[in-house]
């Protein structure tokens, strides 16, 4: 097996950073059929692929790449399909470089194999054909899941595999939660999410949009009255933090969940076309350092801000932010400024941003996390001159479901207490995973739980019979 | 697709449909609101539930066309349908027998008071409305109010109906002849409700207010409805609409709801389209 190894994956094409600054199209063009067969063919095909068990959903990785190697697409779709309802989902937003390709035997001394780009690949693939989904026989079972975020979506795919009834709730009017409103068109084209979701329809999930549960149904309803068997919760961590800062409610300044909803739910970058506003700022500040902050710098520059700055309490290297976003965001232009707090919002007479005031920090002694923590320095307060600010410190979970329903154990935070193995919550019958029970989290490792859920669920509706 | 069942013309430009919504019916409260999309390309905008019938599974909106999308609502008719209707969003009034309540509609106002005004008197109370309106013209559900209050008494800006004043001449002449209410409960254009709670403040009279601010999701996780009560931040769409009319920052509302100014004059002026000719505002 003296095979010669390529030692770097082929390069992925891209859109130039100058013209991709400027449009909304997908900055990342995904392999042609030669790219991808020649990355496949970097494979060793492991007898013991530890790629898959980076894997939050335990992906067949091996398998679906010998597939891609003899040109049988279809086949390595169904191969993924198997265990992801969203590939062409993952393949663009997974961590990999923390996951799969992470594991990669490769690796260790060469480029891992570029697991993610294939599995993108075989998702476009298959999401461009007309893709035979079957039904499996029906159970008689009614499941209710409660949003259609990709934790919603992986769990009704598994149960609908199965056989089983399942009616998906989403409260905005477009499901599949923030793969619509919060990850740009420029990362995650939207018509692909909206095809992938067309294909759960096909498979019998019923998706049923403007319905917020804990207004239009309280849980219990839907066991009562609509007679569900059983219910997964998804409903993810949609309620933005704010700093408290001085100034916070002047006109300009944004969470990220607004901004972002604003530009991709209700593409507000094609206004008036489209009929929702955005302020476009002229220089922008986007507050934290993470995969939302660096999606919303981002999204201002493509909107048309003349300056976009990311501001960061601490240094480059702790950034939470993926290294491939961080580096995007670098190339387009946005500014980050590092070991730099915000600590009140400048305005005018009449209540519009002008300014952010920043102090600067120094990295001092290790914090229980063990990195330095920055403290500020006395007296280096200055006004960055900014007419938009988007807060992107994170999210919490929404109270509107765990409020009305009062037996579901939640945290301090508000997160619903569930079993990590198994998705179970304090109340019968009734599961949840995602970033409701971890906080902000991953796409995949919302998946991951959805699928873990959806086993617990048919256990427990087999037990029941 | 969510079907309009009866569209009247109530006053110019103020229209009232029936939208058939058997869910939003079925757990729709006095106080509380819907979100309604008008089509693909549309936004989000609320509206107060004004009226709902749960045997026949519809929800009364009552709207008067101040932008664009309100416009483009206004152009639709009975048999026609809205993509969107959400609801019911927002945490219901507060209803229980306090005694003399007041209940003060200014302008489309008048359309959140009934229901609450309804089940107010329902509950024992003893309800008050004052209703004013710019001009005679712009007077409606007049027969509607005095089914749901115990008294009404209506006034015109301009005094070409029943008499000259603002709800709030009318309100201190209350107070003044009849005494201090225990309840006041104002719904309207911001400034009137801004000068509802600084006369009762005045008179240290318990107000409530309904605050109609800018919203994207209507379910708390944008916070593009920001308010301050008291000094802390909340959010109009899970945290009110209604809030204590002394606490609430009007100024900052004020200010806050001309943040988009430009873009609805460009709105209804209509331009072309910055999605680069990718066409994706249509995708």
């Amino acid at each position: 097996m003296a095979k010669q190894i390529i030692p770097k994956k082929y390069a992925m094409p891209h859109q130039d950073p100058q013209v991709r600054a400027k449009n909304f199209d997908e900055v990342a063009l995904g392999y042609t059929e030669e790219l991808a067969v020649a990355e496949a063919e970097r494979c060793l095909n492991c007898k013991k692929p530890f790629c898959k068990e980076g894997c939050p959903v335990s992906v067949d990785i091996p398998e679906f790449i010998a597939l891609v190697k003899e040109r049988k697409f279809e086949e390595a779709a169904k191969v993924i399909k198997r265990t992801n309802a969203l590939p062409a989902v993952c393949g663009r937003v997974c961590p990999q470089e923390n996951q799969c390709e992470k594991f990669c035997v490769v690796g260790k001394k060469n480029e891992p194999v570029g697991i993610g780009r294939l599995e993108r690949f075989v998702g476009d693939y298959i999401v461009q054909k007309d893709e035979r989904i079957e039904k499996a026989e029906p159970t008689g079972y009614k499941v209710a899941i409660v949003g259609s975020g990709p934790a919603g979506l992986a769990c009704a795919a598994d149960l609908a595999r199965l056989g089983h009834s399942v009616t998906m709730y989403e409260a905005l009017h477009t499901p599949g939660g923030v793969l619509m409103y919060g990850i740009p068109e420029f990362r995650l084209p939207k018509a692909i999410v909206q095809k992938e979701i067309e294909n759960l329809k096909k498979m019998g999930v019923e998706i049923e949009t403007n319905a917020i549960i804990g207004q239009i149904a309280s849980l219990d309803e839907l066991f009562k009255e609509e007679g569900f068997d059983a219910a997964f919760l998804g409903t993810g961590a949609g309620t933005p933090y704010f700093m408290n800062l001085p100034g916070e409610n002047y006109n300009g300044v944004y969470s990220a969940n607004e901004f972002l909803t604003r530009s991709n739910l209700m593409k507000a970058y094609c206004f008036p076309e489209c009929d929702t506003p955005v302020k476009v700022g002229k220089k922008v500040a986007v507050l934290g350092g993470g995969n939302v902050a660096m999606d919303a710098a981002r999204t201002a520059l493509r909107l048309g801000a003349e300056e976009v700055y990311i501001v960061y309490r601490r240094s480059r290297a702790e950034l939470p932010a993926r290294l491939e976003e961080v580096e995007h965001a670098e190339e387009e232009g946005v500014q980050f400024l590092f070991l730099t707090n915000p600590t009140r919002y400048v305005g005018s007479e009449d209540g519009w941003l002008t300014g952010l005031e920043c102090i600067k920090m120094e990295l001092g002694e290790p914090d229980a996390s063990g990195r330095r923590k920055p403290v500020p320095i006395p007296g280096s307060e200055y006004v960055l001159p900014v007419d938009v600010a988007i807060v992107a410190i994170g999210q919490g979970p929404n109270p509107l479901l765990t409020n009305t329903t009062p037996d579901l154990e939640t945290n301090k935070r508000g997160n619903i207490v569930a079993d990590e193995s198994t998705g179970k919550t304090s109340k019968e019958g009734v599961y949840a995973g995602g970033d409701v029970v971890t906080g902000a989290a991953t796409v995949i490792k919302a998946m991951g739980a959805g699928r873990t859920a959806a086993k617990s669920i048919h256990e427990y509706l087999l037990s029941k019979s | 697709m969510y079907k309009i069942v009866a569209k009247k013309t109530l006053a110019p430009a103020i229209h009232e449909f029936d939208i058939l919504a058997p869910k939003v019916a079925k757990k729709a409260k006095a106080g509380q609101f819907i979100i309604v999309r008008v089509d693909e390309n549309g936004e989000r905008i609320p509206l107060t539930i004004a009226d709902y019938d749960r045997e026949a599974g519809t929800i009364t909106i009552v709207f008067a066309e101040a932008g664009y999308s309100t416009k483009k609502l206004a152009l639709l008719n009975a048999g026609d349908a809205v993509q969107d209707f959400v609801g019911p969003l927002g945490v219901p009034s507060h209803i229980e027998k306090f005694g003399n309540v007041v209940m003060v509609a200014g302008g489309v106002g008048v359309a959140p008071v009934f229901p609450i005004a309804r089940e107010m008197k329902a509950a024992g109370n003893h309800v008050v409305g004052i209703m004013g309106a710019r001009n005679q013209e712009l007077i409606f559900w007049e027969e509607k109010m005095k089914e749901a209050c115990s008294e009404l008494l209506v006034t015109t800006d301009d005094g070409s109906y029943v008499r000259k004043g603002f709800v709030t001449d009318v309100l201190r002449e209350y107070v003044e002849k009849e005494g201090k209410p225990d309840l006041v409960m104002a719904i309207g254009p911001l400034p009137m409700m801004r000068a509802v709670a600084n006369l009762t403040k005045e008179f240290e009279i318990k107000t409530m207010v309904s605050l109609n601010s800018i919203m994207v999701d209507g379910t708390g996780m944008c916070g593009a409805c920001r308010v301050t009560v008291g000094g802390e931040t909340r959010f109009v769409c899970v945290d009110g609409p209604e809030f204590d009319g002394h606490l609430v920052d009007f100024e900052e509302q004020l200010t806050r709801s001309r943040q988009y100014k430009t873009e609805e004059q460009h709105a209804l002026n209509r331009g072309g389209c910055g999605c680069g000719g990718g066409g994706k505002c249509h995708g």
